[in-house]
């Protein structure tokens, strides 16, 4: 009798497909994954270098310094202060980020002391000339797509989530798997597919490693397969909770930045 | 002018000298090469026998900027060692030099810097500060359109408000292209030219003011300013007999406001001002600009990936138009009550943005003239990027303010390695 039931269940359960065998919303693990990727901590103070590498092997390098704080309801402001190079040196980048809206961006341009507001319809731009677009510094809005349980599978002996994401309007990729870590809910791996259902651009969690008691990515890629032009990133001396206050995220700042916080 | 040079570089190098041992943790210094090479290409060339001919612009510069902090100030040192290649002159070119002293609610800033205020695109009302015409008009990086002003700044900041007070001893008028390179439009020919800025008095500071928030997720801004207009009136000696034409600087206030914000998928941007004549509120004084209230309205969109465009709309609405048409003398180009412009700008990114395709564009419907900068930027690596562009002027006048530039129309190249 026993072993019917369990034979029942199983078919049941195959029949209605994994979702159901997880107990889990696709749609609430990716806003798990969001909350542990981009929202750790109240505030976070990093290092950023980023390394932007050609076929043909040359590289770029940018080295900016990233403050963020959270709000209410989801909101964050993030503030990025260039290092190098050159032609980028002493500009420094605010953002208000808002979900399901558009963002406030504003930009510093220290060789005329001007602060700009820039246009931030389309957050799929090229984030400083990298293979990241803006969204993937700051995250895409949860409710631009509709989630899919694909599976479970393990990565690098770690059990992960296997979701599917499809954007509800055109974008220029039409599904995104991605591998969720089951424990930190960080993302591990994701792969883009074209409108021709291609792979053409992969992100890959090189390192997590735990951060004042919290699991931090601090390198990862974005690797454009069909181009062949990959970019590079490493979170150096991140730190959550330091103390950020809201006022740094201003003006005054933007055209001044803050000594203390950017060093 | 040249004792002018001269003491800013001494007073710079001892106040580094000064500051240098309590400095001396953090002190940074970067810069970088610069080559800029502007030639016409209408085939006239202007008839001055020393720097005639077909180039607008050739020089070389060594740029070096030293960055210093040490508790809550710090200072900022940019010159620019200069070779102008066509009048075979070296020169020393101070960008910026000043001390900032930062508390929790106010800064300072004292020196020599340059001050962006408003919302406009390459179009200035509450941006009272100086600026080079010949420099963007041969080609050269856009930064070097501001020229820097000696002031001491101080700046207040509070929930509800931040309060900018600048003071500017020393006048500083806009630089307009000098006429042994380019082709100009001069009202009164044959007259040699003498200019009378305002004389180095008190009573001649020059104050600005600027009180902003952030309202309804709009940068707002209300602006006040007490000095001078920065482009001169022409008068001459003797109404009569002229032997000599005057260029100076009438007395100016300023009072206005901008807003810019997200509207629309895009970037709103209004500002408003009221020019405010004082040397000529009746308006009946034809060699001093009337009154007039300035106004524009931009708004700029990404439309797809890395590619953004934005148009502005500006008018210059003049006060008292008849007596200004009453008082014109005979001969002299009349403008309209109501002077206007549209400008254009296009970007597209290209190459994981190391290639850069642009397009800025100045038209006048009233005057009928434009101004238009097709430029392509190429970064060859993190530190050398090189930049290729026309400037091409036109208009139905050869006395509108890009129709006289109408013969000047070159071709620019600038190629900057940055350390």
């Amino acid at each position: 009798m026993h072993k019917y039931f369990t034979a029942v269940a199983l078919l049941v359960m195959s029949f209605l497909g994994p979702a159901a065998l997880y107990a889990e919303e696709p749609a609430e693990i990716i806003k798990k994954s969001q909350e542990a990727f981009f929202y750790p901590g109240k505030d976070m103070q990093a290092r950023v270098k980023m390394a932007l590498i050609a076929k043909t092997g040359q590289e770029r390098l940018r080295e900016l310094t990233m403050l963020r704080i959270n709000g209410s309801g989801g909101d964050q402001k993030y503030f990025m202060y260039f290092h190098n190079p050159g032609d980028v040196r002493g500009m420094s980048f605010m953002v208000y980020k808002y979900p399901n809206k558009d963002d406030d961006r504003w930009l510093f341009i220290p060789s005329i002391n001007l602060v700009n507001r820039i246009a931030a319809r389309d957050s799929r731009s090229s984030f400083v000339g990298s293979d990241f677009t803006y969204e993937d510094v700051s995250g895409r809005d949860i409710e631009a797509d509709t989630y899919k349980y694909i599976k479970e599978d393990a990565l690098e002996g770690k059990p992960c989530h296997v979701i599917e994401s499809t954007p509800k309007s055109p974008t220029e990729y039409i599904r995104k798997i991605s591998w969720i870590d089951k424990t930190t809910y960080l993302p591990l791996k994701e792969e883009y597919y074209d409108v021709q259902g291609a792979l053409y651009k992969v992100f890959t969690a090189e390192k997590v490693e735990m951060v004042g008691g919290l699991p931090a990515v601090t390198k990862r890629t974005m690797a454009n397969v069909k181009s062949g032009h990959k970019t590079e990133v490493v979170f150096e001396g991140i730190a959550y909770n330091v103390g950020l206050s809201d006022d740094l995220f201003s003006e005054r700042y933007l055209r001044k930045p803050p000594e203390k916080w950017i060093k | 002018m040249k004792a002018k040079i001269t003491y800013c570089v001494t007073l710079s190098l001892l106040l580094c000298l000064l500051m240098a041992p309590s400095y001396a943790q953090e002190v940074t210094f970067h810069g970088f090469v610069q080559g800029n090479i502007s030639a016409r290409v209408t085939g006239n060339e202007t008839a001055d026998p020393e720097e005639g001919g077909d180039y607008l612009s050739g020089e070389e510069r060594l740029r070096g900027e030293v960055t210093g902090s040490s508790g809550p100030s710090d200072f900022v040192l940019k010159i620019d060692l200069v070779h102008d290649s066509i009048a075979g002159e070296d020169g020393i070119d101070v960008r910026e030099g000043y001390i900032d002293y930062r508390s929790a609610d106010y800064d300072v800033r004292i020196g020599r810097q340059i001050i962006t205020w408003g919302a406009g695109d390459l179009l200035f009302i509450n941006d009272v500060y100086p600026k080079d015409y010949g420099a963007l008009f041969s080609g050269q990086p856009l930064e070097y359109l501001k020229i820097g002003s000696d002031a001491a700044k101080i700046a207040a900041y509070s929930d509800l408000l931040s309060v900018e007070l600048v003071v500017i001893p020393f006048f500083e008028p806009y630089h307009l292209p000098d006429p042994k390179r380019f082709f100009l439009y001069n009202p009164m020919p044959g007259l040699p030219q003498t200019i009378e800025e305002p004389r180095r008095e008190t009573e001649n500071t020059e104050i600005a003011l600027r009180l902003s928030r952030q309202i309804a997720r709009f940068d707002t801004s209300l602006y006040a300013y007490r000095g001078f207009f920065k482009l001169p009136g022409m008068k001459t000696d003797d109404p009569v007999s002229p032997a000599t034409a005057i260029l100076f600087y009438p007395q100016l206030s300023v009072y206005g406001l901008s807003l810019q914000g997200a509207f629309a998928n895009g970037v709103l941007s209004i500002e408003g001002g009221y020019y405010d004549s004082l040397d000529d509120r009746g308006g009946d004084d034809p060699t001093v600009a009337n009154s007039s209230a300035r106004y524009l309205v931009g708004y700029s969109r990404q439309f797809w990936t890395d590619f953004t465009a934005g148009i502005q709309y500006y008018g210059e609405a003049m006060q008292d138009y008849s007596r200004y048409e009453d008082s014109l003398p005979a001969g002299f180009p009349k403008t309209d009550r109501l002077h206007q412009l549209v400008t254009l700008r296009l970007t597209q990114m290209l190459k994981y943005n190391t290639l850069r395709l642009g397009l800025f564009s100045f038209y006048s419907p009233d005057e009928e003239d434009w101004f238009i900068i097709p430029e392509v930027r190429y970064n060859m690596t993190d530190s050398l990027w090189t930049s290729v562009g026309v400037n091409l002027f036109g208009g139905k006048n050869s006395t509108t303010f890009f129709g006289q530039l109408d013969k000047n129309d070159n071709l620019y190249a600038n190629l900057r390695y940055e350390f």
